[in-house]
């Protein structure tokens, strides 16, 4: 029996090594980034994996990667594709139809939901996308589970036909516990399939026919999910007359074990494989009056248990305030669900202050802030339209420096937005790795519509918030803007160092004066990957 | 036997160090953990906690409930005080009494210590000049695990276990560093 410490991450990690994954494909987003970090590392450092080709690597995107993925699939080898769930969104395309093609190779795509949204801006439960994609969704409630999971759900995914998705959140993400391993199984060969036919061309009449079988399809999937040891049906020793019965989806278990160190006073359903499995969900309801729902995230299961008239079965939650309706899950707030007290005989004291993240010390986005700061000031109405990052920072004291942060890209596009509506001057500050990711097709649309946009592309050279990714166009950032059509002359670059302070400034004062779109590429490695490799470096002198 | 222990601190202080040595002695020792770290954005400069959790039977949340941590170690001392309602009646504090003042409201240093004077249970002390007279400036973390170390209920043995694995990847010299860092702070020789 081989335990070893493992992160939530990294038990998926190693069971997807484990269960002979051919080829990861992600885009870094906390809590999601640690799983493919770790694959990565794992194929540099172990001989039989390198050797192996096994592929894993950072996409442009989330959508990029699934699809990568999904054609690793077609070729009948096993496959892993991992996102934050925002990423979700912008893969949402090829996720909701490759439900609809089905797969070869085992799939299993990771979404790491963010309740509480530690480091994200929405906090969407995405067993709502397992849903709507009509799709297996797995929800482990510890390190040991996910690991399962994985090693297991390929064969699944394989038997079924189908991707799966396995949705974790940043606790289970990022919570290391002793997972045990099992032995390594070979890579599938490469082995197409030779009826496809159809299959992968979804022009409407086959599509149609597609989403006949997908639904077809919804009874195995049900029957697995009833089958699942992941679900399991709690009795008390003595069955209570009536009562309460609870149904637990992945971690809000080990929250409710925790209140019941002893064993469960209730009839209790553990819900970690979806569909909801039915067969147990109707005797938990036989035996009880009352249901309590305890689940991290949107009302799902309550939602669907209650109906939207909410008639009949009585059903307690997010949705009548037994639990709070946003936020993660805790031990606390479940206690308080079960009408136990929750006792601190300590409070915290008035003195003490927030503490929020900041640019690092030494960061050349902060010389950009600086300098931009300065120019706006001349402006009355300017907008600095922002996006997501460790830039984004720079909403936060002493910069107060940009005015928006919606989705990967939107700066761009945004900011051509409000300069058509008059927003004068409207700016843009994005990454070189957000660019890459959502913005380049925005600029192409300000080139197209010749919009009076200054984009500021505050360029790290990586993926910087995640902890220092390879970013998809390192040196290449200036090239892509020509090859999109910014006048060369309105395309500038410069080093974010204080030396350069006033040169920069006057740059941007003069390209927020050229009617049109400009384009200026602050470029200066993240200080936390220049030291990382300086020491990497050393170690090996 | 059951741990639960906050480790709190600033982004970068290297409290996820001191996890690693104890999680480490812990599997070394049979027990069961869990242990709940923060990554991502609050990495940077901002406050950063862990749980953690040691048991001789399987351990179910990876949260630690209100009211019920028997530590608190902090790298810093107003981050411990944040983390005051976990804290049992009876737990202790054991922290770096020098501040990290990254943040323009931050308390007065009195204000702080009038707050320890309130608690019943606590350590301060200045792991810093304890590791930089140790001519180990960069183990005042492992100093400050030392302090901790009565209160851990894992043998000062597997916790030194624990450091040789952890870093023993960086060279013998820094496991000799850390191992004195780590005497030092229980106050041993």
């Amino acid at each position: 029996m081989n335990k070893q410490l493992f992160l939530g991450d990294e038990a998926i990690a190693q069971a997807a090594i484990d269960a002979g994954l051919s080829g990861v494909y992600s885009y870094p987003g906390t809590p999601s980034t640690e799983i493919t970090e770790y694959i990565q590392n794992a194929v540099n450092t172990v001989e039989t994996l390198r050797t192996a080709s096994l592929h894993a690597v950072w996409c442009s995107n989330e959508k990029t990667a699934l699809e990568t993925a999904l054609g690793m699939s077609y070729a009948g080898k096993r496959t892993l594709s991992c996102m934050k769930h925002v990423g979700l969104n912008v893969a949402a395309d090829a996720f909701m139809n490759i439900a609809m093609t089905g797969i070869n190779g085992g799939m299993i795509i990771v979404t790491a939901d963010d309740p509480s949204m530690h480091s994200s801006q929405n906090e969407q439960d995405n067993r709502v996308y397992g849903n709507f994609a009509m799709i297996p969704v797995f929800e482990p409630s510890n390190q040991q589970e996910a690991y399962d999971m994985v090693y297991e759900g390929y064969d699944l995914s394989e038997k079924l036909g189908y991707p799966v998705l396995l949705r974790i959140t940043t606790r289970m993400a990022h919570s290391r516990a002793g997972v045990v391993t099992r032995d390594r199984k070979p890579q599938n060969p490469v082995r197409v399939e030779k009826d496809a036919g159809l299959k992968y061309i979804l022009l409407p009449a086959n599509a149609r026919n597609r989403f006949k079988i997908l639904i077809e399809k919804q009874k195995e999937f049900l029957e697995a999910s009833e089958n699942s040891k992941y679900n399991r049906l709690y009795t008390p020793s003595i069955p209570p007359e009536g009562g309460v019965g609870i149904i637990a989806c992945g971690l809000a278990f080990n929250y409710l074990q925790e209140n019941f160190p002893n064993g469960f006073e209730h009839p209790v359903l553990k819900i970690s494989q979806y569909p909801i499995p039915r067969k147990q969900l109707l005797q938990l309801v036989e035996a009880c009056d009352e249901i309590l729902v305890l689940e991290d995230g949107y009302p799902v299961v309550e939602e669907q248990l209650k109906g939207y008239l909410g008639i009949g079965l009585k059903v307690h939650g997010r949705l009548d305030g037994t639990l709070q309706r946003d936020g993660e899950l805790t031990p606390d707030k479940v206690r308080k669900a079960l009408g136990l007290e929750v006792v601190s005989p300590y409070n915290v004291p008035e003195i003490v202050a927030a503490r929020p993240p900041a640019l690092c010390a030494g960061c050349g986005h902060r010389d950009v802030y600086e300098a931009l700061n300065e120019v706006i000031k001349e402006y009355e109405n300017a907008k600095v339209f922002s996006d997501i990052g460790c830039y984004t920072l720079g909403a936060l004291p002493p910069f107060r420096a940009i005015d928006s942060c919606i989705d990967m890209g939107a700066s761009i596009t945004m900011a051509r937005g409000a300069a058509d509506a008059g927003i004068f001057p409207s700016l843009a500050v994005i990454g070189d790795s957000t660019f890459t990711h959502s913005g380049m097709t925005g600029l192409l649309d300000c080139v197209n519509s010749n919009a009076n946009v200054l984009i500021i592309i505050s360029d790290n050279e990586t993926t910087g918030m995640t902890g220092g990714q390879d970013s998809a166009a390192t040196g290449r950032i200036h090239a892509i803007c020509k090859g999109i059509g910014v006048h060369p002359d309105h395309l500038k670059e410069i080093v974010p160092l204080k030396k350069n302070f006033e040169e920069m400034k006057k740059l941007i004062r003069e390209e927020i004066e050229y009617p049109g779109v400009s384009v200026i590429v602050p470029c200066r490695e993240c200080i936390q990957t220049h030291a990382r490799k300086a020491r990497t470096k050393n170690k090996q002198k | 036997m059951k741990t639960d222990i906050i480790l709190a601190g600033v982004g970068g202080q290297g409290i996820l160090s001191i996890a690693a040595v104890i999680g480490e002695a812990a599997l070394e020792d049979g027990l069961y953990m869990k242990q709940s770290e923060v990554h991502g954005m609050s990495q940077r400069g901002g406050d950063v906690q862990s749980h953690l959790r040691i048991s001789d039977r399987p351990v179910a949340s990876d949260l630690i409930p209100s009211g019920s941590a028997d530590i608190i170690i902090s790298l810093e001392p107003m981050e411990a005080l944040r983390y005051l309602p976990y804290l049992k009646k009876d737990g202790w504090i054991v922290t770096n009494s020098k501040s990290f003042e990254n943040i323009p409201n931050y308390p007065e240093k009195s204000k702080i210590m009038e707050e320890y004077d309130k608690l019943p249970n606590k350590i301060v002390l200045d792991v810093e000049q304890i590791a930089k007279d140790l001519g180990a400036p960069r183990s005042s973390n492992v100093v400050l695990l030392g302090a901790a170390s009565p209160f851990t209920g894992i043998g000062f043995d597997k916790l030194e276990n624990g450091i040789r694995s952890i870093f023993g990847k960086k060279g013998e010299n820094v496991v000799e560093m850390n191992l004195k860092a780590l005497r030092a702070g229980a106050g041993k020789r």
